[in-house]
C-alpha cells in the first residue's frame, strides 16, 4: 500500500504521481490521509489502481476518472466524478451538488445523500445513490442509468433525453418532460445488476423502484415548429 | 465566489477563542475571494452599556479628539480603543443615539460599522489573514461570530462594500452570491425609512431583514421573506444580539456546509473552513437545504 499524507506532500504531488502511472501498474493499492476537505484530490487518474481517500474532500475529486476504483471514507465536496470516463467512485458519506455531473461512464456510489443536480447531463455514467438526491437531478441527462434508494428532489429530469431513471421513495416534482414509465422484465433486471454493483442489493429489491424517463416532446423535432426555425 | 465562516457557540469553555477559531476558519477560505475581508463578533453584553464600532480612511485625523467630543456628547466618560482603522467605543445605551450624532458631525469620513450592545464589526480591503491581524480579531472571545472573504461582483472593492453589513441595533449579515432587484428593493426601503450607505446589494437584504424585524417579524420570518422578495443568487448567513441564521435561496448553487456538535453550530462555505474545529470528526455535518431556513437562538 502506498500511503499519500496530503497535508505534508500537498495535492500536485499526489496527482502528478497518480498521473504517471498508466494502465497497469503493480502500485495497485494507495491511500490518501490528511484531505481536509482539498479540491480536485485524485483528478484526472488513468490506471487500474484502487485509492482510498480517509476523509473528506472538496471540489472534484476524482473528477475525470478512468480506470481507477476511488473510494472517499468521509463526504465529498461539489462535482465529485465529475465527467468521469470509467472505473468506480465509491462515496461513504454524503455527496454536495451536481455529483457526477457530464458522467460519460463508469460507477459512481454514494452511500449517503446526494444533494442538488445529481447526475446532471449525464452521458452514460452509472448513479446510484443509497439516500436522497436533491433538486433538479439528471437536468438535461443524455444517457446512462441511475438509481435512487430514496426520495428525489424538485423538477427531476428537467429537459431529458435518454438517461433511465428510477427511484425508490417519492419524487418532489417531476421536470418538464419527465414521466414515469412502466417497468419491465428488462429494467428489473438492469436494477438487480446495479443494485450488486452499486453494494446495495441487501437494502432495496428492483420491485420497490419506479421509472422515469423521457416523454420525447422537448428534444424531438416537431414539424409544426418548422416556421420557429 | 466569496467565502463565509460563521460559528455560534453552546459551549461557554470555548467563548475565550471564538476569535482565534473564526480567523483560522476565514484564513482557510481567502481563495473564494481575496478583496476583502470583515468579521462580526458578538461579546458578552454589558448591562445596560453599548458599544459603537467606526473606521476611517483617515484615522490620525478622525480619531484625534473624537473621544472628547462624544463625552461631550453624551455627558459622562466613555472608554475607546483604537484597533488599526477602526475604534471601539464602549458607552452608555441610553446614549447611543447622542453619540452616533456626535460621530456624524465630527468628521464625514467616519463610517459606523456597527453598533449595538454587543456586536463589533471589522472589515478592510485586503486579505483575510492581514485584515484580521489588523484588527487582533484572533485574540478576541465571543459568543458567536461571522467572517465573510470577498470577491467582489455587484460594486466596487471599498471597505463599505465588504462584508459584514449591520442596517440595525446588533444585527449584520454576509452574503454569497448576488441579487437581481436590489435596485428596486432598496427604493422601497428607503420609502419606508431605512438609509444606506452604499450601492451594494448585499446591504439591501441586510435593510431588508433589518425592516422586517423593525415591522415586528420574527427573525424566522424575515429570513423566510428573503426567498419570496428578493432575487438572485445567496447564501446568507446572518447574525442578532443572540441569534444566528442561515438562508438559501431555492437553487442553491452558492456552497455551504454546517457542522452541529454539543459545542457549537459552524457554517463554511466549504468544508475545508471546518477542519480544524474541535471534535469536527463526529459532529453532525450537512448541507443547508435550499429555501430553509435555519436559525440558532441562545
Amino acid at each position: 500500500m502506498q500511503s499519500f499524507d496530503l497535508s505534508k506532500d500537498g495535492l500536485r504531488a499526489l496527482n502528478s504521481t497518480l498521473h504517471s502511472l498508466r494502465g497497469e501498474t503493480n502500485m495497485t493499492e494507495w491511500e490518501v490521509i490528511n484531505p481536509k476537505g482539498s479540491h480536485s484530490i485524485a483528478v484526472g487518474v488513468d490506471a487500474l489502481i484502487d485509492v482510498t481517500v480517509r476523509g473528506s474532500t472538496g471540489y472534484y475529486c476524482a473528477g475525470m476518472n478512468k480506470q481507477a476504483t476511488i473510494r472517499v471514507k468521509g463526504s465529498a465536496g461539489p462535482g465529485v466524478a465529475e465527467n468521469m470516463m470509467s472505473g468506480t467512485v465509491i462515496v461513504d458519506g454524503d455527496a454536495s451538488q451536481y455529483a457526477g455531473a457530464t458522467g460519460r461512464g463508469g460507477l459512481l456510489v454514494i452511500k449517503g445523500n446526494a444533494s442538488s443536480r445529481c447526475g446532471i447531463s449525464m452521458k452514460g455514467i452509472e448513479i446510484v445513490v443509497h439516500g436522497n438526491i436533491g433538486h433538479m437531478s439528471a437536468f438535461m441527462a443524455q444517457s446512462g442509468t441511475m438509481i435512487v434508494l430514496g426520495d428525489a428532489g424538485d423538477a427531476l429530469g428537467d429537459s431529458l433525453y435518454e438517461a433511465r431513471l428510477f427511484v425508490r421513495g417519492s419524487v418532489k416534482s417531476l421536470g418538464a418532460d419527465c414521466i414515469e414509465k412502466e417497468m419491465r422484465p428488462e429494467h428489473l433486471e438492469l436494477l438487480a445488476n446495479l443494485l450488486e454493483r452499486g453494494e446495495a442489493s441487501h437494502l432495496a429489491k428492483p420491485s420497490e423502484f419506479k421509472r422515469y424517463g423521457s416523454a420525447r416532446t422537448l428534444y424531438t423535432f416537431n414539424v409544426d415548429n418548422a416556421s420557429a426555425y | 465566489m466569496c467565502g463565509i465562516v460563521g460559528l455560534f457557540l453552546k459551549d461557554k469553555t470555548l467563548e475565550p477563542q471564538l476569535g482565534a477559531m473564526l480567523t483560522d476558519m476565514l484564513i482557510t477560505m481567502t481563495d473564494r475571494g481575496p478583496d476583502s475581508a470583515g468579521i462580526a463578533i458578538y461579546g458578552e453584553p454589558q448591562k445596560g452599556m453599548a458599544k459603537l464600532t467606526l473606521q476611517s480612511s483617515k484615522p490620525l485625523e478622525d480619531f484625534n479628539g473624537l473621544q472628547g467630543s462624544i463625552e461631550k456628547a453624551v455627558g459622562s466618560k466613555i472608554k475607546a480603543s483604537i484597533k488599526g482603522t477602526h475604534i471601539v467605543i464602549e458607552l452608555p445605551l441610553s446614549q447611543l443615539d447622542n453619540a452616533r450624532k456626535a460621530v456624524s458631525a465630527f468628521s464625514p469620513t467616519l463610517k459606523v460599522m456597527s453598533a449595538g450592545e454587543n456586536i463589533e464589526i471589522f472589515k478592510e480591503i485586503g486579505l483575510p489573514k492581514d485584515v484580521a491581524a489588523m484588527f487582533g480579531i484572533s485574540t478576541m472571545g465571543g459568543t458567536h461570530g461571522i467572517g465573510h472573504t470577498r470577491m467582489a461582483t455587484e460594486s466596487a472593492v471599498t471597505t463599505m462594500g465588504a462584508h459584514p453589513f449591520s442596517t440595525g441595533h446588533d444585527q449584520c449579515l454576509v452574503h454569497n452570491g448576488s441579487l437581481s432587484n436590489h435596485n428596486s428593493v432598496r427604493r422601497d426601503l428607503r420609502r419606508a425609512g431605512m438609509e444606506f450607505e452604499t450601492e451594494n446589494d448585499t446591504e439591501v437584504a441586510a435593510a431588508f431583514i433589518s425592516h422586517k424585524l423593525k415591522e415586528g417579524s420574527s427573525l424566522g420570518d424575515a429570513m423566510n421573506a428573503t426567498l419570496t422578495d428578493l432575487d438572485g443568487f445567496f447564501t446568507f448567513v446572518l447574525g442578532t444580539k443572540n441569534g444566528f441564521g442561515v438562508v438559501r435561496d431555492p437553487i442553491a448553487c452558492k456552497p455551504a456546509v454546517m457542522a452541529e456538535t454539543d459545542k457549537y453550530v459552524a457554517f463554511g462555505s466549504e468544508y475545508r473552513a471546518l477542519v480544524n474545529l474541535p471534535d469536527i470528526e463526529n459532529a453532525r455535518v450537512w448541507e443547508p437545504e435550499p429555501a430553509t431556513v435555519y436559525f440558532w437562538e441562545r
